[in-house]
């Protein structure tokens, strides 16, 4: 895991502390800085950006005090980019919330086929374990047996379940969810949606609908840690939409090079909340920068 | 999509706007072209090979008579993208009565749906269709490829509980015993680090000896695709790619890598979410929409064509008479409208002004009357007399003036070969 953007990283670093750097050498850095980013799958424009980053800031370096450029330059880099995002911890928020005495509501948004159901039940046993009370709102009244899949994981990880079938109305479906966790005083509701490509503008459309209904307390986007430069568009797009206050990126085992959490944090400077690591309920980790830089640059 | 199209037609007009195509303006242009590529997902790798080839052709190849550098740099440019998409041939899947297709790929690139899409396509196309759930990891999945065989009205079978290989073997067989003749078998999502799931895979493709296995990739993956596809493709070999949510703003350049590492072509390409949305993947014409020139593809013919027809060595020799006058004529007026024609020939066919002028109905008259005329005339123009012109004339319905016209924009045309052919050093590259 983490393997390629890590030796990547560490090939534009040895780079950095060699050179002189002249002008000529900085382009070259920026140029291949920019290549070796998009190889791990860090999107184009997002790669051209932090590439750009590292150049400046050598030159500020350079014109201050002579200091030789080390690995360390690069890293700074990406800590700044991820120094943006407001990091926080998803239950700790969770359990604050409810003590204002409402069940806490997280929508969860995403793309076809990235992996929302599966998150959210990892999610709810997770939640379950801390002595949470869940509720799953099937909300994906659209993809043929997205019910069933959420009903077998409620019935797996022991949590209940509120759904209208299919064609049913989401936003009335998660209304509903919400009225039944506050009725038997639920901690939380997860609302899972149908998958949608953020190119679809009418099921944008709905998606901002439920929001509106429901009035989640966190929006969580679930994307594919395998995903190239498509990352940043979803999260601007999903985000610009509905107001993304996290993101959860999946399938992290299946050999990704972690590009895609750098491209989503550098589009909408949001926090990564947790990874997917398998096919176990309890393949879900919380995400830290330290982990992430750890495993980049040691 | 969307987005990469807007860059390729970017691409493409700042060729035709360039004034001279030199080495400068061909690495302008390319670098472009990496930087469009390389936002649609295609490996470094493969967007540095194709930019290499696209360079190297420009100025090794030789301009075909009558186009120009610029159009070879877009022939260039829209060949070898074709290539990279698997070749001019379209790929079908095999599809056979009594045939089994195996669908695989990692999780959530739409295969259980892509299962279905495949279904309605072949149930359209009179086949008696049948869909196997192998899945029994995914919850749901079995409820989900029922719902949709229900809804397309196709037969269904599964086995929940029971292991992939079982299920497999037994649905053949029940599908088979129903009349079924092309099998549809849905597998559960896997990948390359699951190696349990890849044997498993493996197994069930030696005991199901499916007539094909179709490795079906999201469009929004990234550069991870291609060590995937090598991965499922050693397991099992992959005979074809359904490229999946290509309705997205993704560009499914990914794709390409996979396509490398494996030879599997993109047979088709699922557009949308309804059960309709497949398309069969045809390379030149997405190329051609990609480049934002529908008229790219005639264009790359057209030019092929003229190869053929210029015969450049008789016109060198100056051994150009009506005969091979005709004949350029006719490969013109079989190539499309005379106009379009004349659009996409800057600088060549100037050489004849008249026949520029002139359009296709002239072309056509002029056709007519080398029509009437004796191979003896056609082949010595000297030998036409006044009579002889009566003759002719009268023989294709013209007149005497339009015999002249004709016989005076040969003449010229002649001239100006022999003038050409002397000066480019025999090679017939006007308008550069």
């Amino acid at each position: 895991m983490l393997e390629g953007l890590r030796r990547a990283l560490s090939k534009v670093a040895e780079m950095l502390s060699r050179t002189d750097l002249f002008s000529e050498d900085l382009e070259t850095i920026e140029r291949e800085a920019t290549m070796i980013l998009v190889e791990c799958d860090v999107a184009f424009e997002a790669a051209e950006a932090i590439a750009r980053l590292v150049r400046e800031e050598a030159l500020e370096r350079r014109a201050k005090s002579k200091q030789i450029v080390e690995q360390q330059l690069l890293k700074e880099v990406l800590i700044k980019l991820f120094e943006k995002a407001k990091w926080f911890n998803l239950e700790e928020a969770i359990i604050k919330v409810r003590r204002t005495g409402e069940p806490v509501k997280l929508l969860f948004v995403g793309p076809n086929g990235h992996g929302k159901t599966t998150t959210i039940a990892k999610l709810g046993y997770r939640l379950k374990r801390e002595g949470l009370s869940v509720v799953l709102a099937a909300a994906d009244t659209w993809r043929a047996g997205a019910f069933e899949q959420l009903k077998q994981h409620a019935s797996n990880i022991g949590v209940d379940i509120v759904g209208h079938g299919y064609g049913a109305d989401p936003a009335a479906v998660a209304f509903d969810a919400v009225a039944y966790a506050r009725k038997r005083d639920k901690d939380v509701v997860l609302i899972d949606t149908a998958g949608r490509l953020q190119t679809d503008i009418d099921l944008m459309e709905e998606l901002r609908k439920i929001a509106r209904v429901v009035k989640p307390d966190f929006k969580i986007f679930v994307g594919d840690a395998l995903t190239g430069n498509d990352a940043l568009y979803q999260a601007i797009t999903f985000n610009q939409y509905v107001g993304v206050d996290g993101g959860i990126l999946t399938k992290f085992d299946a050999d990704a090079k972690g590009g895609a959490a750098i491209s989503f944090v550098y589009a909408i400077e949001k926090p990564i909340l947790y990874v997917g690591t398998g096919q176990r309920y309890e393949d879900l980790q919380p995400f830290s920068v330290d982990w992430f830089l750890a495993r980049i640059f040691e | 999509m969307e987005e990469l199209r807007k860059g390729l037609a970017r691409i493409v007009s700042l060729i035709k706007r360039e004034p001279i195509i030199d080495r400068v303006a061909v690495k302008k242009t390319l670098r472009e072209l990496e930087r469009e590529l390389l936002k649609a997902d295609v490996s470094p790798d493969l967007v540095l090979e194709l930019t290499r080839k696209v360079e190297e052709r420009v100025f090794k190849e030789d301009v075909p008579p009558g186009f120009s550098r610029r159009e070879l740099l877009l022939r260039a440019l829209y060949e070898e993208l074709v290539n990279v998409l698997g070749g001019e041939n379209k790929h079908e899947l095999k599809v056979r009565k009594g045939g089994v297709l195996l669908l695989v790929g990692l999780q959530g690139s739409g295969k259980t749906t892509t299962a279905a899409k495949l279904a309605l396509y072949y149930k359209k196309r009179g086949f008696k269709v049948g869909l196997i759930c192998a899945d029994n990891y995914r919850p749901g999945a079995y409820e989900q490829l029922s719902q949709l065989a229900n809804s397309i009205g196709v037969e269904f079978y599964g086995l929940k509980g029971a292991p992939s290989v079982e299920v497999a073997l037994n649905g053949v067989e029940a599908l088979r015993a129903k009349g079924v003749e092309l099998i549809i078998v849905d597998t559960a999502g896997r990948h390359k680090e699951e190696k349990d799931l890849l044997n498993e895979m493996k197994e069930l493709v030696n005991s199901l000896k499916p007539d094909e296995v179709v490795l079906v990739l999201d469009a929004t993956i990234g550069k991870r695709a291609g060590a995937q596809a090598e991965a499922f493709h050693k397991v099992a070999p992959l005979g074809s790619i359904i490229l999946t949510k290509m309705d997205g703003s993704a560009r499914g350049g990914g794709a390409l890598a996979a396509v490398a590492k494996t030879g599997a072509k993109v047979i088709f390409i699922g557009v949308g979410e309804k059960l309709e949305e497949l398309d069969p993947f045809d390379p030149p014409s997405f190329v051609s929409r990609l480049l934002g020139m529908g008229d790219l593809k005639s264009l790359v013919d057209r030019m092929r064509k003229a190869q053929l027809v210029a015969q450049p060595d008789a016109l060198i020799r100056g051994r150009f008479t009506l005969l091979e006058f005709k004949q350029q004529l006719e490969g013109l007026s079989k190539m499309g409208p005379l106009r379009k024609i004349l659009e996409l020939l800057p600088g060549s066919y100037e050489i004849t002004p008249e026949l520029e002028k002139a359009g296709s109905e002239n072309v056509k008259k002029w056709i007519a009357i080398m029509n009437s005329m004796t191979r003896e005339e056609l082949a010595n123009p000297d030998t036409i007399t006044r009579s002889r012109i009566i003759r002719i004339a009268k023989g294709s319905g013209t007149s005497t003036k339009d015999v002249k016209n004709l016989l005076t924009t040969y003449k010229r045309t002649q001239k100006l070969l022999r003038q050409l052919s002397r000066s480019r050093g025999g090679r017939l590259i006007p308008g550069i």
